[in-house]
């Protein structure tokens, strides 16, 4: 059912020296311990990122039930800065297609689509045999998945021994290890022009508006770098 | 209602807007070939929104991070971005290096 050598495969990648271990660690402990902050128990905690794995929709929601914010209100919200799992969706998935395997496959394993589990899908997914791709992928997303709920346990258990300096610190390290894999994934001109153009557009649009900022920033920048590539042939 | 039953509606709530997204992409998937350019263009609609929620996590970060001067992060970034690519892209090195080195810089 599920090609075991090649599931390994996926699962190791969180070894070695790019190893996603560290930053989802960093960037999971740091959520269990503000989720205890808003209020969260343990096994509320561990459910979020169970059922939710993917952090800045979590940040959201915590934040959006700290100023009391409605069920709508943070539905939207979260709808609104998890958008981007769409288009990283199509972006990767038709790269796994296979006849042979059965849709199932594609439709749970969706759930494990998050930025870090997609970066080392993308930088890695050539060196697999087609026809096992999707195995390759729900390896990288079960190691990525149980990292994160494992980590989000740890950081609700440590929460009084970390102090403000340690989780200013353990903040950092997501946005740094993204911005390092995205360089990595520069390899062609439009990828390159989408990753400036967004970096420069996303903050701008954010001074207009929070909410629609990542949405408009991606469109644009993506549409531009598209337009770009395809002129150039590449 | 409860707080303790609030949270978990919300968790609901969090989760299903996230599995939407998630679960549209793979329907559409089904549509897309990998040599169309609707496939190129949406791998570039995904690293530039992608970069857009990077670049705001730096310029304006929620949370924690807020804390911290904006020269700060963005000192501890370029460092960072540098050490991997002179490591040969190691990723563990700068990650580790990130957080101890912004520990250090916000306590000066």
């Amino acid at each position: 059912m599920i090609n075991q050598k090649v599931f390994f495969q996926g699962l190791k990648s969180l070894k070695g020296s790019k190893s996603p271990a560290i930053p989802l660690a960093a960037c999971f402990v740091a959520l269990g311990a503000l989720l205890k902050d808003a209020g969260f128990n343990l096994q509320q905690s561990a459910a979020s990122s169970l059922f939710t794995y993917a952090l800045p929709g979590q940040l959201v929601m915590a934040e959006s039930l700290l100023v009391g914010a409605s069920l709508v209100n943070i539905f939207i919200a979260v709808w609104l800065v998890n958008f981007r799992l769409y288009p990283m969706t199509v972006s990767l998935f038709p790269l796994l297609e296979h006849k042979a395997q059965p849709k199932w496959k594609y439709y749970l394993s969706c759930h494990f689509l998050a930025v870090t589990s997609w970066l080392i899908a993308k930088d890695g997914y050539k060196k697999i045999d087609k026809k096992h791709r999707i195995d390759f992928w729900i390896g990288i997303g079960i190691g990525t998945w149980t990292t994160a709920i494992l980590m989000t346990v740890l950081g609700y258990l440590a929460a009084d021994y970390l102090n403000k300096d340690m989780l200013v610190g353990l903040a950092i390290v997501n946005p740094v290890y993204f911005f390092c894999m995205m360089i990595g994934a520069m390899k062609n001109l439009s990828i390159s022009i989408a990753v400036v153009g967004g970096t420069i557009l996303g903050p701008l649009i954010y001074l207009v508006s929070t909410e629609w900022a990542l949405l408009f920033a991606g469109l644009i920048a993506g549409t531009i770098a598209f337009l770009f590539g395809d002129q150039n042939g590449k | 209602m409860e707080s303790s039953q609030i949270i978990i509606l919300a968790i609901i709530a969090t989760s299903l807007a996230t599995f939407i997204s998630r679960f549209m992409g793979a329907l559409t998937s089904e549509k897309v070939s990998v040599k169309s350019k609707l496939f190129q263009w949406f791998n570039c609609v995904a690293y530039s929104t992608l970069a857009a929620l990077l670049g705001r996590m730096i310029i304006f970060p929620a949370g924690v991070l807020s804390d911290s001067d904006l020269i700060i992060r963005l000192i501890v970034l370029v460092t960072c971005v540098s050490i991997f690519i002179l490591s040969k892209k190691n990723l563990v090195l700068p990650t580790i290096f990130s957080a101890i080195f912004l520990s250090l810089l916000i306590n000066l």
